[in-house]
């Protein structure tokens, strides 16, 4: 079956909101390098423009073969008469697609982007102590096999978004901008990696303290959440241009709801950490600001601006908990919070869809049966569809995220040596530091 | 632990695909969905738990 047919005005924005993206990518990594130590920036700005190039080739390779679009062929398999999409059969190396502005060529540029997204959220996890060549043999595996695999099933007319069609449930797993296929994947990816890596040298001590490793420069951090914002809101209307067949008329309510929640998350996070600890935290605030956008993204073309501000909210305190409750009760030490705010907010995103969608027109995410929107906007069922879709994370993508992971680690073991980490990252793997002039010269301390 | 933790992950998610395919009438095919991320949740408990330090290795 064909894929959906663009206007031309929905082309251009699409094409426009699409060069955004790169700035979400560049606003994570920022936030990675921030909230690492001094010693290892260069190391994790390096791991993350080696984790896009690593990610965008092997996108390149197989990764779009597998994912596919929306009309696209795939390997079916019919159970109880009904034909259950699990994977593309599109040529490698982008063979036969043609690049000429339509839908198909459109979500080949877009995913490239988006994959290597995914690829940079694990790395905030594993800070400090992944080496470069390890991460970037990981990512390779998540957007050769990983990514593709959750996306074809979401965004390629795979069997969760075929849900609504085949089962009349609701109207399939929605999720506009990848918040299940970016966000949750890459914060199950993140926890497999921190799981695998364990944590930081004198992190944990035997009298039960967890000590804070603050990150070393919140301005970075902040500054990246500025740059985070102006990607998603290329990846939110994109997302619903593409994947749900909106409009380009529709993208203002998009870029509404998705600045509005990141704001309530933020702001609520740092009204809780104001309240906790006296004054507001920076990081968990950038953490709540990132959190908000993730949780947006699921569900920022079905909801009204009011909603969107619930959602942001619930995000910002829930995340904020979380990565305290991750670090403190369950010792998974994740200094870039990557799976509080990726996983868990991406997770919040999803639910929010069934609890707060509403469908006034119709949603395109499978070839040639377009689901009218209902009369009163509400669907029926979405809420079971968002549940399976999160189901699947948890239950399919974890464990095949870390044994993947896990294997990788028997033959070329992730964690650098006590050496290397006790003298940085950026002098053990790259030989120099991010910060040469940072060191004190003891004659600028002698009387002159 | 981990193993069976994972296993236990799997078998929640084999749960929600029988209840998609086996069960027509929307209350059952729920109750059976719940029932599998129940399981998941249980799965992901014991995960998490496994990955905990001991006590001597800390430091």
């Amino acid at each position: 079956m064909p894929a959906p047919r663009l206007t031309d005005v929905t082309t251009v924005a699409c094409l426009f909101f699409i060069f955004l993206v790169p700035f979400a990518a560049a606003g994570l990594a920022l936030m990675n390098v921030g909230l690492g130590r001094s010693r290892s920036a260069g190391h994790m700005m390096m791991a993350s423009l080696c984790a896009l190039a690593v990610a965008g080739l092997a996108y390149f390779v197989c990764g779009f073969a597998w994912q596919g679009f929306i009309g696209s062929p795939g390997h079916v398999l019919t159970l109880s008469g009904k034909s259950w999409n699990w994977i593309a059969a599109e040529p490698f190396f982008f063979r036969k697609l043609s690049f000429d502005g339509s839908a198909t060529s459109l979500t080949a540029l877009f995913q490239i982007f988006c994959v290597g997204l995914a690829a940079l959220i694990p790395l905030g996890s594993g800070a400090d102590r992944w080496r470069l060549r390890a991460s970037c043999l990981s990512t390779g595996l998540l957007a050769a096999w990983t990514y593709p695999l959750f996306a074809h099933w979401v965004w390629g007319g795979g069997w969760l978004a075929q849900l609504g069609v085949n089962y009349g449930i609701g109207r399939g797993f929605l999720d506009v901008g990848g918040a299940g296929s970016i966000q949750v994947l890459g914060g199950l990816t993140a926890l497999a990696v921190t799981w695998i890596l364990g944590p930081r040298r004198g992190k944990y001590s035997a009298d039960g303290m967890a000590p804070a490793i603050p990150g070393h420069n919140a301005v970075l951090v902040l500054f990246g959440c500025v740059l985070a914002l102006v990607g998603w809101i290329g990846l939110n209307s994109v997302g619903a241009i593409l994947f749900t067949g909106g409009e380009a008329s529709g993208t203002a309510l998009i870029v509404i709801n998705t600045m509005l929640a990141a704001s309530a998350s933020a702001l609520t996070a740092a009204v809780i950490t104001k309240v906790r600890f006296g004054k507001p935290d920076a990081s968990l605030t950038a953490n709540g600001w990132v959190g908000g956008l993730v949780a947006s993204s699921a569900s920022c073309a079905f909801v009204s601006p009011a909603e969107a501000v619930v959602i942001g909210s619930i995000a910002g305190g829930v995340i904020t908990f979380s990565i305290e409750w991750l670090e403190l009760r369950m010792e998974v030490d994740d200094p870039g919070g990557s799976v509080s705010v990726h996983a868990v907010g991406g997770i919040w995103g999803l639910l929010a869809v069934g609890v707060f969608g509403q469908f006034q027109r119709p949603v395109l995410n499978v070839a040639g049966d377009s689901l009218p929107g209902a009369m009163n906007g509400i669907v029926s069922g979405q809420w079971l569809a968002q549940l399976i879709g999160v189901a699947t994370l948890l239950g399919f993508v974890l464990p095949l995220t870390y044994g993947v992971n896990r294997l990788l680690n028997r033959f070329y073991p992730f964690r650098v040596s006590v050496e290397g980490e006790r003298q940085g990252m950026d002098l053990h793997e790259l030989g120099a530091g991010a910060y040469p002039e940072f060191v004190t010269h003891t004659d600028e301390f002698l009387p002159r | 632990m981990k193993v069976l933790g994972f296993l236990l992950l799997l078998a929640g998610w084999f749960l929600v695909l029988a209840a998609i395919v086996l069960f027509a009438t929307p209350p059952l095919r729920a109750a059976f969905v719940l029932a599998g991320i129940a399981v998941e949740v249980l799965g992901l408990i014991l995960a998490v738990r496994s990955q905990l330090i001991p006590r001597e290795e800390k430091g």
